[in-house]
């Protein structure tokens, strides 16, 4: 797989398909493994390093034939590229960032990406579109178990799979569902659903996981605690509260209809205006405005855009997609015309740049 | 060491997690305690486990403890505890064991639990914990080669292999055969 086919086409859960997909917009399940026979990656030797990170491209290149998955040599590719799957959710910033031998196997669907050596050897993540947290799971039981034939993990009987953070010791499972709540931020009850959440021991992160602030009403909320605790029961502490969270949303939006219908209906075509509209953006703007819009469409306000393209364009309108549609570095003004036109061609039809010679 | 917001001697030393890089705090118990319960600006909701992991770092950490912890040493990979503290990372899987008491308790912190109940290897702890000493035996081999101690390095690496290569075998074993497993016990 090239990098430049990657940009062509994008991963399966960005359709918008599976279960309450107009609120959640993925489901996600990751494992931290650690090969027993090597230290944690912060210890690593730099021989010890290269022959940890050959053996696991040697086991990934075994079981392509079942995974129909694809390494990626990290280490090779330059900023943009890795950027390119950090914006994809791919990869980390931290495994982006890192230094030394690492990589990422890769799924044709990008459903199932395997990062070797960024905090663990092995991080496993499976994502499904919609609310599919089961549908996730199962794929991942699949793929571990084959990754346990030929690999013997840090394994301890009282503290299970061993983890370089103790955060992640036991399962070195981390459950998460990918939220767009933006009626609970117009009518400021976010906060309270986090301070709850929190309370029994969920956290709430943004867009792209640990670290990240919240954009655009965007938010994953996954489970906190890793250990004691079996991976179904992480999967329905999290898959349990979803339901409830989609109808605080639902009701919010209720409200919104009810108490402000117009101002509602201004908002979103504003934002949807713009979007359509503008001649220069940027990816903070980019990213408030579809949120607007995504939930107008949602509540049936615009009718017009499917929800896969909007989905899209969230990933598809960032820095390094940009570049890479259009192929060529761009500075940060180039990249905001060159956005405003991306959104312009794929909401308003705009063929190209030919017809906007004026 | 004075408190780095008053005047109060600090008696609470905390390494918070969160950022890119470790932060050392140090702060007395009334600063360590608004600290901890989250200050004005980050709201309160976008705290992470490795928060807690920090609270529990910086609780009852003197002086003397600090430099206890500091000789508690992993003899596998080297790392201190104090190191782990440092860094917030772990160096190898023997740390559990080397550290085991010291990390109950930031167990219990971040999980509330010490003993995990979920999914197992085919074969249990038993395969992890031979290769582990894989680890040792490979930096030993290497220490070795780099003294010109060459006949030492080839033993050590005839006896990596020779662990490594009974443990592939097992694998592809039923893991019923448990019973006639000699080295089960070790």
């Amino acid at each position: 797989m090239k990098l430049d086919e990657l940009v062509q086409h994008s991963g399966e859960w960005l359709r918008g398909t599976g279960r309450e997909s107009d609120i959640v917009i993925s489901s996600r399940v990751r494992l931290a493994r650690n090969v027993a026979s090597y230290p944690f990656v912060t210890r690593l030797m730099d021989q010890e390093r290269s022959e940890l990170a050959g053996l696991l491209r040697e086991t990934i290149e075994k079981l392509a034939p079942q995974l129909h998955w694809t390494y990626i040599d990290v280490s090779a590719l330059d900023d943009l590229d890795r950027q390119l799957l950090v914006e994809r959710q791919l990869i980390s910033r931290e495994l982006a960032e890192a230094q030394g031998p690492r990589g990422v196997a890769i799924d044709q669907g990008e459903q199932l990406s395997l990062m070797i050596l960024e905090e663990d050897h092995l991080r496993i993540q499976v994502v499904h579109s919609g609310l599919e947290l089961q549908a996730a799971w199962e794929q991942m039981k699949r793929v571990h178990a084959l990754l346990e034939e030929h690999l013997t993990f840090a394994f301890h009987e009282q503290f299970g799979y061993l983890t370089a953070c103790p955060t992640n010791v036991g399962t070195g499972m981390r459950v998460s569902v990918m939220m767009h709540l933006p009626a609970l931020v117009l009518t400021r009850q976010i906060e309270q659903l986090f301070r709850s959440l929190q309370k029994i021991n969920l956290a709430v992160r943004g867009l792209y996981g640990e670290g990240s602030q919240p954009v655009g009403d965007f938010f994953q909320i996954s489970n906190q605690v890793t250990l004691g605790r079996s991976e179904e029961e992480l999967l329905k502490q999290v898959g349990d509260v979803v339901p409830t969270i989609i109808q605080f949303e639902r009701k919010a939006r209720d409200f919104l209809i009810k108490e402000g219908y117009e101002n509602l209906l201004d908002q979103v075509n504003r934002a949807y205006g713009i979007l359509k509209a503008c001649r220069t953006i940027s990816s903070e703007e980019t990213l408030h405005l579809l949120s607007r819009v995504r939930m107008g469409v949602n509540m049936g306000l615009i009718r017009d855009v499917p929800l896969g393209v909007l989905n899209k364009l969230i990933i598809y309108t960032q820095p390094a997609h940009l570049q890479k549609l259009q192929g060529e570095e761009l500075d940060s003004a180039a990249r905001n015309v060159q956005r405003a036109r991306y959104l312009r061609k794929l909401l308003a039809g705009e063929q190209d740049e030919l017809s906007e010679n004026n | 060491m004075k408190c780095q917001k008053c005047e109060q001697n600090a008696t609470f030393h905390i390494t918070e997690l969160t950022g890119g890089k470790p932060v050392e705090l140090h702060l007395c118990q009334k600063h360590a305690r608004e600290y901890l319960q989250g200050e004005g600006g980050e709201p309160e909701s976008l705290s992470q486990a490795s928060e807690v992991l920090a609270q529990y770092l910086g609780v009852g950490a003197s002086a003397e403890e600090l430099a206890r912890l500091q000789q508690t040493v992993c003899p596998v990979c080297g790392i201190s505890f104090y190191d782990f503290r440092q860094q917030g990372r772990l160096g190898c899987p023997h740390d559990y064991e080397a550290f085991g008491q010291e990390l109950e308790a930031v167990l219990i912190s971040v999980h509330g639990e010490t003993r995990h109940v979920g999914m197992r290897p085919p074969r249990g702890a038993e395969d992890s914990q031979e290769l582990i000493q894989v680890i040792r035996l490979r930096r030993q081999m290497h220490q070795a080669a780099a003294e010109e101690a060459y006949e030492k390095a080839s033993q050590l690496r005839d006896e990596i292999q020779r662990i490594s290569q009974q443990v592939a075998q097992r694998r592809h074993q039923p893991p019923s055969s448990q019973s006639e497993s000699p080295e089960s016990a070790s």
